[in-house]
């Protein structure tokens, strides 16, 4: 018994320190990136990975004024309007399609043509819809990426949405029908309040989609002003070519809010995966 | 037609419309321009049939980007797949209980960020000058005097690859953890009574358990490798030469760079072929695991 103890206590050593090598190589990279923003050039190539000698407040401040500060705003605008919109079509077709009294001949169909979504991808249709866009006069405008974003988003988000309104009682609606109420106001009244937490959960994965995303937002824009987090680094790089310092600055600034933002709604994070089971 | 189905077409119209104006056209359209001879900037195309596709399976650059494609799937699945097995059997084993919270949260932080962010990340990282990998390597005994993994053309496409590692075992981890814990615990304990070991547990009991679930996760990794963009295009763009180039990068040069629309609408019909089978396929098995 005493043997096996032993073994058993090898065994989570073990592990732990496996666990803990794992950790180091996620945890050095980033807090290499928070460290080296404080550094100055010199300072980088001659002491890569110790404490700065002076630490450079200044950088920050510079990645800032530089055009960080500016695409953090356009991420956000960008980001807000596609998941409004992407939250409120998604959920208005979920309804559709699972409420009783909507059914239709051909509903499955449907379901079948926006879960076909989730099969393409957007490299697939880029060259097109960089033409379309052109030709809608939409290139280089926010709307360039939004409504991208929503369209890719939509068959993810019906998806899960649509789970959800199938576990919820019918009995529910059928009352609200029986009073007289539309199915407009049955769908505002009854059903939205109950789906909070699939709400949270899909506006949230729209949400990282959408703030990451950047072949699009690179392809079909190319005014600064408009520029998103992942594009306007992609430019900061040119600007600032071997500032070093500044650049790394930008990306730990870049980087925080969607890291404070998982670590405070990590639980409807990991509903929204565990509902879709698909990557993005 | 009734009233009801008016009102069910109003809620489904906006979903309808927005996804055939920004997927759909565009796809059909993709097919339909990979026929011709075009230019984004002058007017008129002249019709060339399949010619773009005879060209592209002689091209040696396509090929090696479906070799790059495929190396990083191949990767992917040891070291995303293979390590978030192990590492989610970890933290679902019973004396990890108080601590898997922790651990998750650090594994999972990575896939969160963009990959502006984590590439640019990297590229510092490993560059020989500024960041620190060649000093480590160098710390542990190894030659550095040379070596620059993302500027040597044998080395780039693996810089890139590890990144992405770096960036996605954890993420897999986490689906894998979910999976694992839809198992019944009364699997867990009948094993227990007989006898079985953790290891034995996890063969016998685990595995069989979430099969579909991970060969869907495969399925997810190697369609996200063929889609592969971002990691490339910010890493080497690339190259040096064409040595790391993807399938989406020499798209986005084909077509944005050297103007030859038709050619690149004839690699996006390929990478369509590609993707759209596996998504079948992954469609089908979840499936089947749900009933």
């Amino acid at each position: 018994m005493r043997k096996k103890n032993k073994k058993t206590i090898a065994i989570k050593g073990i592990t732990y320190i496996l666990l803990i090598l794992l950790t180091l190589f996620i945890i050095i990279p980033l807090v290499w990136m928070m460290i080296s923003g404080f550094k100055s050039n010199g300072d980088l190539f001659t002491n890569s990975f110790g404490l700065p000698k002076e630490w450079l407040f200044s950088n920050y401040i510079l990645a800032w004024k530089v055009g960080i500060g500016r695409y953090l705003l356009n991420s956000v605008f960008v980001t807000f309007v596609s998941v409004a919109l992407t939250v409120i079509i998604s959920a208005l077709a979920a309804f559709a399609l699972t409420n009783n009294r909507l059914y239709f001949k051909g509903r499955n169909a449907v379901f079948i043509f926006i879960l076909a979504g989730l099969m393409l991808a957007p490299q697939v249709s880029v060259v097109p819809l960089y033409k379309m866009l052109n030709r809608m006069h939409l290139y280089n405008t926010y709307w360039a990426m939004i409504l991208p974003y929503t369209a890719f988003r939509i068959a993810f988000t019906v998806m899960l949405m649509r789970a959800y309104f199938l576990g919820l009682p019918a009995s529910l609606d059928e009352a609200a029908y029986i009073d007289g109420c539309t199915s407009f106001g049955v769908f505002s009244k009854i059903i939205m309040p109950l789906c909070k937490p699939i709400l949270a959960s899909s506006a949230l994965m729209s949400a990282m989609y959408c703030w990451n995303e950047f072949m699009m937002a690179m392809i079909f824009t190319s005014n600064d002003k408009i520029r998103t987090i992942p594009t306007g680094l992609m430019n900061l790089t040119g600007t600032l070519r071997t500032e070093w310092g500044t650049l790394i600055a930008g990306l730990a600034i870049s980087a925080l809010p969607i890291i404070i933002v998982f670590i405070i709604f990590q639980k409807q994070f990991v509903r929204g995966i565990a509902a879709g089971s698909v990557k993005g | 037609m009734k009233k009801r189905h008016i009102t069910a077409c109003l809620f489904l119209a906006p979903a309808i419309i927005v996804m055939l104006i920004f997927m759909y056209i565009p796809i059909v359209q993709n097919f339909y321009y990979s026929l011709f001879n075009w230019s984004i900037y002058k007017p008129g195309k002249t019709f060339v049939g399949l010619k773009y596709f005879i060209e592209l399976f002689q091209d040696k650059v396509f090929w090696t980007c479906l070799r790059n494609n495929t190396l990083y799937a191949l990767i992917s699945l040891v070291g995303q797949l293979g390590v978030g097995l192990v590492v989610a059997a970890i933290l679902e084993a019973k004396f990890m209980r108080k601590h898997s919270g922790f651990f998750r949260t650090v594994f999972f932080i990575p896939s969160v960020m963009s990959f502006m962010v984590v590439g640019l990340l990297w590229q510092l990282f490993f560059n020989p000058n500024v960041g620190p990998f060649n000093g480590i390597l160098k710390a542990m005994g190894m030659n550095t005097a040379n070596l620059n993994i993302l500027g040597n053309p044998g080395t780039a496409i693996f810089g890139v690859i590890f990144a992405s590692q770096w960036m996605y075992f954890g993420y897999m981890a986490m689906l894998l953890i979910i999976g694992i814990q839809k198992v019944p615990d009364e699997l867990y304990e009948a094993a227990e009574i007989d006898g079985a070991n953790a290891l034995q547990r996890f063969l016998h009991i685990t595995i069989p358990n979430i099969k579909e679930m991970i060969l869907v996760d495969c399925i997810i990794i190697v369609v996200g490798s063929f889609k592969l963009f971002d990691e490339v295009f910010i890493m080497t763009n690339g190259g040096p030469g064409y040595a790391s180039e993807v399938i989406s990068t020499y798209l986005y040069r084909t077509a944005f760079r050297a103007d030859m629309m038709g050619s690149a609408s004839a690699m996006a019909v390929v990478l369509f072929v590609i993707t759209f089978a596996l998504s079948i396929f992954q469609m089908k098995i979840s499936r089947s695991g749900e009933e």
